[in-house]
């Protein structure tokens, strides 16, 4: 089988242009004639739904949470790149494009990548106009900040929840449209099946989480707007809630997944203290600006102090490593995130490790201090130093930060063609829940910008070229493939009730984080791997055995939801286990051990592994079958990321 | 630790409910409120007995979806959410009261867990700038000042968790609505709804069984991102000057 990205001819600078004219309009009076599911309504899902509700289209939108709004693109901190260029300091559509991609470390698609800084933007128009209120200069015009090692200053923030301003920007939108009448909500509902009818997406499966009714809804297109899978590691910096459902029964029912080991694993969190931890809270990147990061020139002084003997603060300059800084003098403490945790982890291995685990490096402000006034450090990080403090209970403002890398945003996800379908005509994956433009690897103020791209300005025209093919004529819910995938829905949900075991979902589902983050994080190799495969293989079969669900379908149940999802993520982990056993290759957030420079950087393999990765799933306990997309890369040369 | 846990249970929304003793024994003061309480739903279930329910999502104190009246505050002692509230803000043999948000207009479905849609259709009302994708100005052509921002920006903090509500002996909502009508009515994008919609979101407040406010200013000291109560004396502005030049006539 070869895969079509579909990706139009032409030059590069007028592709999108080019594809929005060639593709068919649906008439407007006909468009209310067309219903189209949203699951999810983050910054994807809420914007593709006030966009195409706008348009005329019938939406239905889902999620699992009691609001839209609580979606968990809220919690993104730093902020929105757009090739604005309002800095006058050299940005440009193409800089953003060429800087996307050398920062996927070339696994991404050149055409999708120059459309999305193509439409950036027109994002922050948008976003200005529904009232988001952006930080901004003495003389009211937008301000920007340069994030993430990015050598212009292209991203716009609403200090430092940019997210939840974006968000509420789009839930605004997507209320107006309820009010209207042309999206109807279902909040507290998760979607447990995708209905394919003669290859075609056709509708969902859903359960209701309040009453427990599983219910199907038809459309004749559906989109998956529903975040990426970084809670397979069971800690991470996803809420608590986010998972790989939606699309990994998508998969099932045909839909391909591409790139699942491209994981992304930030630098700056709050490290992991104790058994009981839930979940892994982030410290803007902005902090590595003014923040040193280092730990003890030795194993015996890193010794002294996870036991407490001696604390930060007696270390002396010289017995002080400031790893990053000596390593790439000219992005010191800015390298990208990949570079910057993977470096933190081999000084910890090292056992240079600094809190009671070990696990822990500094971020230090106090020569920024030193340099700008406390003043000045409390305003630009004031309530990141305060929640710093209310989690872990002491003063960065005394003693040095420590910080660990922790999963942070998954780039892998369901493949998509130009169009932002699925290898399943009518079923649509947009923002992090597909695997589109970020490669191995995503920039910081990244997922924002690509969220917002999928939703408003790139699936209105794409969706309406897939419309314009099919008869404007209600989908048939009686079609037996909705009864028929209800009552499969049914007896999963049975066969995870009536196990009655001894063990609750948590124990299985910290137990596979543990084997992912060991085997398939920050460092993997070939036979750490094979490990992990038989361990998810063991512990899945443990699962189906023993786990224990109390109470019934037909009620809120909060452990049923969760074991739903566990069952979802150990398949899952196992196919993230193969790519990244398939991916001979080191590349952005993948890093096989084996395959590394001589100073140990990533050692990519441009030759044999250009290609993206897309797996089809075969049935129950069956190998999934490989088909490779390979990349062209007509404008961009391939070159060796370098932060020296 | 060891803690005495009075939670509140209730069954579903016709159950009467009550409160249930639980002993939480081995609470590190590095653990979260909730995963305190995760702990001892792992030992619930381990007993076969039903795990108490609560709301819950992004534990960063940003989606606002954790809720929880604890010892008669609404996201307890701190003034954070209950995701960001840390043991060590208790004591050893101390005794936790904890109960869902209390108001008409916030329904109780199962334990700790409310309903809090009426703040949705609060926002469905108007809280937002009516236009379409595509089509607007360049971002920069309508000069904002940086004063002006920074009070819109202060009141967008709002997260809609609902403690306002919880903390109110009115049950009053106006600290949330006024927190919207504010952050739109000061930007000039705004400007051209701004009538409608300041009688639309209070309209549809009373619709939905919210209370009256009496400015005890409670809302105020028990919300977790500091909204400021000025906010609701703008709403009142906003409401007066458009009901007597209303454009919905």
């Amino acid at each position: 089988m070869i895969l079509d990205s579909k990706i139009p001819a032409g030059p590069l600078a007028e592709k999108w242009t080019k594809h929005k004219f060639s593709s068919k309009l649906v008439n407007p009076a006909n468009k209310r004639k067309y219903d189209v599911i949203v699951v999810g309504t983050g910054l994807a899902g809420a914007s593709a739904a006030a966009s195409l509700a706008e348009l005329g289209y019938n939406v239905k939108a889902f999620c699992f949470q009691d609001s839209p709004r609580r979606a968990h693109s809220i919690a993104a901190q730093g902020g929105i790149n757009a090739a604005k260029n309002y800095q006058n300091d050299g940005d440009s559509i193409y800089r953003l494009f060429y800087d996307t991609i050398k920062g996927g470390d070339y696994r991404a698609r050149e055409g999708n990548v120059y459309r999305l800084a193509e439409v950036s933007v027109k994002i922050i128009d948008q976003c200005v106009a529904q009232g988001v209120p952006f930080a901004r200069e003495y003389g009211g015009l937008l301000a920007n900040r340069s994030f993430g090692g990015a050598q212009v200053s292209r991203t716009f923030y609403a200090r430092g929840q940019t997210g939840q301003q974006l968000l509420l920007g789009a839930y605004s939108a997507l209320s107006r449209q309820v009010a209207n009448g042309k999206v109807k909500l279902f909040p507290r509902t998760e979607m447990m099946d995708v209905v394919v009818i003669d290859g075609q997406a056709k509708g969902i499966v859903t359960r209701n989480l309040i009453t427990g009714a599983i219910e199907t809804h038809a459309a004749h297109a559906v989109l998956l707007c529903t975040g990426g899978y970084g809670n397979v590691f069971f800690l991470s910096t996803n809420a608590m809630g986010s998972n790989v459902t939606a699309a990994w029964r998508a998969h099932k029912r045909g839909a391909f997944f591409a790139n699942p080991c491209f994981t992304q694993i930030h630098p700056t969190c709050i490290p992991v203290s104790g058994d009981h931890q839930s979940k892994l809270t982030l410290m803007s990147e902005s902090l590595r600006n003014d923040g040193r990061v280092w730990v003890p020139a030795t194993t015996e002084i890193a010794e002294k102090l996870r036991k407490g003997q001696i604390k930060a603060n007696d270390i002396k300059e010289e017995d002080r490593d400031y790893f990053l800084e000596r390593k790439y003098p000219s992005f010191g403490n800015l390298v990208p995130r990949d570079v910057a945790s993977r470096n933190a982890k081999y000084v910890c291995d090292e056992g240079r490790g600094v809190n009671e685990t070990g696990e822990a490096v500094f971020l230090d402000f106090r020569d920024a201090i030193k340099r700008d006034t406390r003043k000045i450090i409390e305003q630009k990080y004031g309530n990141l130093f305060d929640m710093y403090k209310q989690i872990t209970g002491e003063d960065p403002y005394e003693m040095p930060m420590m910080i660990y890398p922790a999963v942070h945003y998954t780039m892998g996800g369901l493949w998509v063609d130009y169009n932002l379908m699925t290898t399943v005509p009518g079923l649509y994956a947009l923002g992090e829940a597909n695997f589109s433009e970020h490669g191995a690897n995503r920039l910081g103020a990244s997922a924002l910008m690509q969220g917002l791209a999928d939703g408003y300005f790139v699936i209105p025209y794409t969706v309406g070229d897939y419309l314009a093919q099919l008869a404007p004529t209600k989908v048939d819910e009686n079609h037996p493939e909705f009864a028929r995938a209800k009552e499969e829905v049914k007896q999963g949900i049975e066969r995870l009730l009536k196990i009655n075991g001894n063990k609750p979902v948590d124990y299985f589902h910290k137990r596979l984080g543990k084997i992912m983050w060991d085997k398939c994080g920050m460092a993997r190799t070939e036979a750490g791997l094979k490990e992990a495969k038989a361990d998810i293989q063991a512990l899945k079969k443990e699962f189906w055995s023993n786990v224990k669900v109390l109470g019934t379908n037909e009620e809120l149940n909060q452990t049923l939801e969760k074991a739903n999802r566990v069952a979802d993520f150990l398949e899952l982990g196992e196919l993230m286990v193969d790519d990244a056993l398939n991916r001979n290759e080191s590349c952005g957030g993948h890093f096989r051990e084996e395959y590394q420079t001589p100073d140990g950087e990533a050692l990519r393999d441009d030759e044999n592994f250009a290609y993206v990765a897309a797996w089809k799933y075969l049935g129950e306990g069956k190998e999934e079958e490989l088909v490779k997309e390979e990349l062209v890369f007509e404008n961009v040369k391939l070159t060796q990321r370098s932060y020296k | 630790m060891k803690l005495t846990l009075k939670i509140w249970r209730q069954k579903n929304a016709a159950d009467q409910g009550g409160f249930v003793t639980y002993v939480a024994d081995h609470v590190s003061k590095d653990m979260s409120f909730l995963e305190m309480l995760d702990v001892l739903n792992d030992q619930l279930t381990e007993k076969g007995e039903d795990p108490v329910h609560f709301d819950h999502d992004c534990r960063e104190g940003i989606c606002g979806m954790c809720s929880l009246y604890i010892n008669g505050k609404p996201h307890g002692p701190q003034q954070t959410t209950t995701c960001q509230l840390h043991m060590r803000s208790f004591s050893d043999g101390e005794t936790i009261t904890i109960e869902p948000w209390r108001a008409k207009a916030f329904p109780v479905v199962k334990d700790l867990v409310v309903n809090r849609s009426a703040f949705d259709r609060i926002i469905q009302a108007g809280g937002y700038v009516s236009v379409n994708t595509g089509g607007v100005p360049d971002a920069n052509e309508i000069p904002i000042s940086k004063t002006v921002a920074d009070l819109a920006m202060d009141a967008a903090q709002c997260i809609g968790c609902g403690a306002c509500v919880a903390a109110c002996k009115n049950a009053s909502a106006m600290l949330f609505t006024s927190a919207k009508v504010s952050q739109l009515a000061l930007l000039p994008q705004g400007q051209v709804e701004r009538k409608t919609r300041a009688e639309k979101m209070v309209a549809q407040m009373d619709a939905e069984g919210f209370g009256a406010c009496t400015n005890t200013g409670a809302c105020e000291a028990e919300c977790p991102k500091g909204i400021s109560i000025t906010n609701i004396a703008r709403m009142n502005r906003e409401y007066f000057s458009a009901v007597v030049s209303s454009d919905n006539m």
